[in-house]
């Protein structure tokens, strides 16, 4: 790829969707965008870079955005962020609403979906006061409309459900069928879909007690992530739980968080809130 | 060290797995069916997990799965039966028989570690 053809693709996605590719990174446009540039009838990625100069339709945008910002995905990554959701996140949410009666979450990069069924599994699994009458609205966005629309249905291949998923959970909350694996009613139910790029407003998505925010924002420039951080500080609650990817950080960036106390994942509380919460003390005590 | 057996009729599969192992450090034992695999039990009290295939010649998995199950060890190893049966009827027979874990061939090593770390060995 030619230097003048990496730029400008650097600075098309950074505009569009605000992903900072930085320098080096030829190897990532080529394995996303020559397959794009293909199913176009392009010969490759120069070919490809002519057809955005000369006409960028939203098709073509959308293309290239969806294949640049589909990460790899599997149930349960990392593990103790929903471990910890169970266990640390949600007594001190039970207790601060306790009135409503009503939990809310939001994946804020859902891609092919399997974060918003891990949360909705953990929680039917770990969190049994929720059946007991409280209402759980977890709120799935991605940028990319077609890993959403797959998302949605809820149907994964074999190789999929064995990414993260112990063989109990798969028998408990999926159904085997002709296409591979479909995710039960049950779970699926639990879950709003959304099409949204993180740089546009998303106030409209109401307040939540939880966002998951994993590593996306490592896409965006330092700017763009304080940006975004900012605005989420303002959709949570005092009792809210910020989680972001394990190797990911607030510091340096933003000052709009703490660092939630006794856990070991990557999690944060709003800084309106005061000193980090301390896992399930704080509110009881 | 993690101490592994890897019971399989195919040379191939045993080959495969045994390179996965190896990346995670795991020591390796192998077995062709499932009467070998007893006997390499018995040699091996301590064997930590077992990958587990279902169809072999002279003992198939379920049986050996059953067998190792009444054995008296010191620590009963991890069971992962890892097989091309994939319908919730084969699961549900393995997992009533003692097995931890159930991978549907074909694998990879990505699903292998998953699932060793859904256990727990890793």
């Amino acid at each position: 790829m030619s230097p003048s053809d990496y730029e400008f693709l650097s600075e098309f996605l950074a505009k569009t969707s605000g992903l900072n590719l930085g320098e080096g990174k030829s190897y990532l446009l080529e394995s996303r965008l020559i397959p794009v540039a293909q199913s176009l009838g392009l010969g490759g990625i120069e070919e490809l870079v002519q057809a955005i100069k000369t006409m960028p339709t939203p098709e073509l945008k959308t293309s290239i955005i969806e294949a640049m910002t589909t990460n790899e995905t599997l149930f349960f990554r990392d593990k103790k962020p929903f471990d910890e959701l169970a266990t640390l996140m949600m007594p001190n949410i039970l207790e601060a609403k306790k009135l409503q009666r009503k939990v809310r979450i939001w994946c804020a990069a859902s891609s092919s979906g399997q974060e918003p069924y891990s949360i909705a599994m953990q929680l039917k699994e770990s969190v049994p006061e929720l059946s007991a009458g409280w209402q759980v609205e977890i709120v799935a966005t991605d940028i990319d409309g077609q890993i959403l629309a797959k998302a949605k249905q809820g149907q994964y291949t074999q190789f999929e459900v064995q990414r993260g998923l112990s063989i109990q959970m798969l028998m408990k909350y999926f159904e085997k069928n002709d296409q591979g694996w479909q995710i039960k009613p049950e779970i699926r139910n639990c879950i709003t879909w959304k099409q949204l790029n993180l740089l546009d407003s998303f106030s409209h998505l109401g307040q939540f007690d939880v966002i998951f925010c994993r590593n996306v924002l490592i896409y965006f420039d330092t700017e763009r992530k304080k940006e975004i951080l900012d605005r989420m500080a303002t959709l949570l609650p005092k009792h809210g739980y910020l989680v972001l990817g394990g190797a990911e950080t607030v510091l340096g960036i933003c000052d709009s968080f703490n660092r939630a106390k006794g856990f070991r994942a990557a999690v944060y509380n709003p800084a309106h809130a005061g000193v980090g919460l301390a896992g399930t003390a704080a509110i009881k005590k | 060290m993690v101490k592994m057996l890897l019971v399989d009729d195919s040379r191939t599969v045993r080959l495969v797995g045994r390179r996965i192992m190896d990346k995670f450090g795991f020591e390796v034992h192998e077995a062709e069916h499932g009467e070998d695999a007893l006997k390499v039990v018995r040699e091996h009290p301590d064997i930590d997990a077992v990958l587990l295939d279902w169809n072999m010649p002279v003992m198939n998995g379920l049986d050996f799965l059953k067998a190792l199950r009444s054995l008296p060890l010191p620590k009963q190893p991890t069971v992962m039966m890892c097989t091309t049966e994939n319908d919730m009827d084969h699961i549900m027979q393995a997992m009533e028989a003692g097995a931890n874990e159930y991978i549907m061939k074909p694998f990879t090593e990505d699903i292998v570690r998953d699932k060793l770390e859904v256990v727990g060995i890793l």
